[in-house]
């Protein structure tokens, strides 16, 4: 029995879990509050969770890890600035089509009242052709280095980054709370969504243990975003439908094997184009998910190495560059963010300095050039 | 003793592939070792030569004795320096490199100099001349005669399996030779050389195990020969006490099948008379001949198997066979007819013109193609058995899905895992279960998985490239069964490809012999077998012998 599980679950898992596990019972111990570490882990698993489901069409499709993912992140910017450059309008517009197609409860009153949600929602339904546009021309483009996909991958990610650190600041955005304030133009790096979007998913239904007084003190600290962890649960049924459907068995079969795909009359270009817009879309809604817990919009480096951490995620939930599935993106995000977690905060504790940028660092980098050494046998 | 196995036994993800195997070499002695493909041999190998698939799943039971003393080697390298050497099916050598480089890697005879002094072996020059001599003495005891300096890659296949044993038998301190399958690229007379070689080396004391399909060259060269059948030792005998014949029958184990068909093929063209009679009878026996297809002025771009120009008809309800030699297009018929590589000219399917490049419109025309390359487009290796078999009818034909067709459908894992039961139990597919990944299967259940994919899509129209290719005996008579009862019980006109002659003309109803890229010939299967070995060889040849003659 129990050497079943390992092998299913496999060593490298069982063993991050049981340090994890670890920091977890050492955190008492050096004035680091369980609750609170736990909370921490549970928001940053949301915070990431889409973005590393993301890499999952891709991986099935035969593209590889998506290191590209900083595209569909760009997209999600897109949709998060405009849709604070836009608020004013899209409420007024939504208000607007009320009264002309007779909704009667869609007021001015509702709108103001659901103005945070409606603007969550307006930003990823920018953000989402946008992707599926960018998501296109990448698949058409890694169409032709069939076999070199993770590399190309990295610069396809790389590149748009640097182009749109061009383009944030030249594209008209004229909103105050984003354009720097001396030239009145051009985006500033970080946007506070503060007023628009903060926390809209974290807060939805969200656990505070804190609001109940009977609750024991060691525990009430606890806070689930449980909003968030549904939007992301959600998001993970729906991939795992799709990967069910005809075209997601084709997918898979065409990661397996492209050559059986076609000889079964699949056309295997176009699903491997399917896959990059999927994940390209996942990708940018994840980043809105991100940017809503985190509170800020990070604008032209920002989403430079944002690939990395979901790639580390997927790989140590147990895929390959050539499986993968959605227990791997929940196992691997939950371990990931986890260590992630717990590792600075334990041991700065300990050592009674504050160092948790720098372990953060080595922890995180740590666990990536871990997880990637561990991808050659796919 | 030199060499003793006992009660040697191995499992692979729960299934049996050896059992209780026990026998001893001495020095000097060969051994022949026989056996279907699966019979186990590979993997007897494999353990013998500490290969590491076989304790990265488990390990081995039983014991390995070596000069008495008890042996488990963990890599190859062990085996080696214990004086075990392997010449494999497949080519180890480096193509670049010559004769002498490749007999002589990693054991280059070095010149001493200071520099090797300070620092190792590793910085010192090659003695070329006495490495030179070396090789050609390696050459030169294999009886052939191939020069020391000519580079691999500009080699015949004959050429390096002789290099590959050369490097072997250079190794002073060889004692025992494992050879699988030496002779399968070797012409006739390089095998004669490669066994008298093999018996003086014997006499030197190096004992070997011999391993063939080439039941002849194994009665003659060995003293011994035991037979593996399902991962049993079925016999270890002295090889004068046994004839072809019974090391075949020995081998399957399914005596009578074998008999029959045996003399079936060989009486045939002894019974029929001349060659205008057979063709004028081959229309009476299909009552209702109307064309399954039509092929005219087919071309097929296809690497190694390009078709120019050929032209012909199938009847509904006929096993139609392609044959020819490797490379002059058969294998690109069938591929160019599906679609899988650039084709032009015209198919028809019962009258109306077929999409060519477009594998989906062949499919869709209820035609079904089993490839010749099984690993390669054949099977989603890393997949269950039921995605392998219901995948294309699923794609193509919308089955096993359920939900609204176009808008939302998902796969029906009930359906798909109960249709793949279906086909497990009535081919006979060895395997734990519908769930089993393909690549897990041995050849000729993954020949059958590969059938049963084509059978699903219950096609008017079945093209099979190389049905028995890669497979044992057994395996090729089921396979071959199957696909006769095929035909007989849904009418399904099939069309053979196979590079073995004999097996088309045991099959079909009519062959047709492709050669460069044109059809030569087209005769009823019961034709002599000269016949179409003078199609075979083209135009010229039978120019040629008709003069002769």
């Amino acid at each position: 029995m129990i050497k079943r599980f390992i092998q299913n679950a496999g060593w490298p898992r069982i063993i991050i879990a049981l340090f994890l596990l670890a920091l977890f019972i050492a955190a008492p111990f050096v004035g680091v509050r369980v609750d609170t570490s736990l909370s921490n882990t549970l928001v940053r698993f949301g915070m990431n969770g889409v973005m590393v489901l993301a890499m999952i069409p891709m991986v099935q499709a035969g593209c590889g890890l998506n290191f590209g993912l900083p595209l569909g992140i760009i997209a999600g910017l897109l949709g998060a600035t405009l849709s604070i450059e836009w608020n004013v309008e899209i409420l007024s517009w939504l208000v607007g089509m009320a009264g002309k197609y007779n909704i009667s409860w869609l007021t001015q009153e509702f709108a103001d009242t659901w103005r945070e949600p409606i603007g969550l929602a307006s930003a990823i339904i920018i953000a989402v052709p946008i992707a599926a546009i960018l998501g296109w021309f990448y698949g058409k483009l890694l169409n032709r280095v069939k076999g070199d996909e993770m590399m190309i991958a990295t610069y396809v990610g790389f590149s748009s980054v640097s182009f749109m650190c061009i383009a944030w600041l030249l594209l008209p955005y004229k909103h105050p709370t984003m354009v720097w304030g001396y030239a009145g133009r051009g985006l500033r790096t970080t946007i506070s969504v503060e007023g628009y979007w903060l926390h809209v998913l974290n807060d939805s239904l969200a656990v505070n243990l804190g609001d109940y007084s009977s609750m024991p003190e060691w525990i009430n600290h606890l806070y689930i975003p449980t909003g968030m962890l549904i939007f992301f649960a959600v998001m993970a049924v729906i991939v795992w439908i799709f990967m069910r459907t005809k075209t997601g068995t084709a997918m898979t079969a065409v990661g397996s094997n492209p050559e059986f795909a076609r000889a079964s009359g699949v056309n295997v270009d176009k699903m491997r184009t399917i896959s990059v817009v999927l994940s390209t879309v996942l990708g940018a809604v994840g980043i809105i998910v991100y940017e809503q817990s985190f509170g800020f919009i990070q604008l032209y480096m920002g989403p430079f190495y944002m690939a990395l951490p979901a790639v580390a995620s997927i790989l140590l939930g147990g895929a390959s560059v050539n499986k993968a599935s959605i227990l791997n993106v929940i196992v691997g995000t939950f371990l990931f963010q986890g260590i992630l977690t717990m590792t600075p905060s334990v041991i700065n504790s300990y050592l009674q300095t504050d160092m948790s940028e720098v372990i953060r660092l080595i922890v995180s980098n740590g666990m990536i050039l871990y997880a990637l050494t561990r991808k050659v046998r796919g | 003793m030199l060499l003793q196995l006992e009660h040697i036994g191995k499992e692979f993800y729960g299934n049996r592939v050896l059992a209780d195997i026990s026998f001893g070499i001495e020095p000097g002695e060969i051994i022949g070792l026989v056996g279907e493909n699966g019979a186990g041999k590979s993997t007897l190998l494999n353990i013998l030569f500490g290969m590491p698939v076989i304790s990265s799943t488990g390990g081995y039971e039983g014991e390995i004795q070596l000069d008495g003393h008890r042996v488990h080697f963990t890599s190859p390298n062990q085996a080696l320096e214990a004086g075990i050497g392997m010449v494999h099916q497949e080519f180890s050598l480096i193509p670049g490199f010559t004769a002498t480089e490749n007999i002589l890697l990693n054991r280059e005879v070095l010149n001493g100099s200071s520099m090797s002094y300070v620092f190792s072996d590793r910085v010192s020059t090659l003695n070329r001349e006495a490495m030179r001599q070396r090789a050609s003495d390696a050459i030169h005891t294999l009886g052939v005669n191939i020069s020391p300096d000519m580079v691999v890659s500009e080699m015949p296949v004959g050429y390096k399996q002789f290099i590959e044993i050369a490097r072997e038998i250079d190794r002073k301190n060889t004692r025992l030779l494992f050879l699988d399958e030496p002779t399968a690229v070797l012409t006739e007379q390089e095998a004669e050389i490669l066994l008298i070689a093999l018996q003086k080396l014997a006499r030197q004391g190096i004992a070997i195990v011999f391993i063939s399909h080439r039941l002849s060259e194994v009665k003659t060269l060995c003293s011994r020969i035991i037979v593996l059948r399902d991962g049993r030792l079925i016999t270890d005998s002295p090889a004068e006490t046994l004839t072809t014949r019974e090391i075949a029958s020995l081998m399957v184990g399914r005596e009578s099948t074998r008999k029959e068909e045996v003399p079936e093929i060989s009486d045939a063209p002894v019974e029929t008379g001349s060659v205008d009679d057979t063709l004028n009878a081959a229309p009476k026996k299909k009552k209702k001949p109307k064309p399954a297809l039509k092929v005219e002025h087919l071309w097929v771009d296809m690497p190694g198997e390009t078709v120019r120009d050929v032209s012909f008809e199938v009847k509904k309800g006929e096993i139609f066979g392609i044959g020819g030699l490797a490379g002059h297009g058969k294998l690109g018929i069938p591929n160019g007819i599906m679609g899988l590589y650039p084709a032009g000219g015209k198919v028809r399917l019962f009258g109306r013109r077929l999409t060519l490049n477009k594998p989906r419109a062949a499919l869709g025309r209820k035609m079904a193609f089993v490839s010749e390359d099984r690993r390669g487009v054949g099977l989603l290796l890393d997949e269950p058995l039921d995605w392998n078999i219901t995948f294309t009818a699923m794609q193509t034909q919308g089955r096993f899905l359920l939900g609204i067709p176009f808008i939302f459908q998902m796969r029906n894992e009930h359906a798909m895992a109960k249709e793949t039961k279906k086909f497990i139990e009535s081919l006979g597919i060895k395997c734990t279960g519908p769930k089993q990944k393909a690549g897990e299967l041995s050849g000729g259940n993954q020949q059958k998985v590969c059938l049963a994919k084509a059978f699903v899509l219950r096609p008017d129209i079945l093209l099979i490239c190389e049905p028995t290719r890669g497979i044992d005996i057994g395996a090729k008579t089921l396979v071959l069964d199957t696909l006769r009862e095929y035909n007989k019980e849904h009418g399904t006109t099939i069309i053979i490809t196979s590079s073995e002659l004999e097996e088309l003309r045991s099959v079909c109803d009519r062959v047709a012999i492709v050669d460069k890229g044109e059809i030569a010939g087209i005769l009823p299967a019961s034709s002599p077998a000269e016949e179409f070995g003078m199609l075979m060889m083209g135009e010229k040849m039978r120019v040629a012998l008709a003069a002769t003659e």
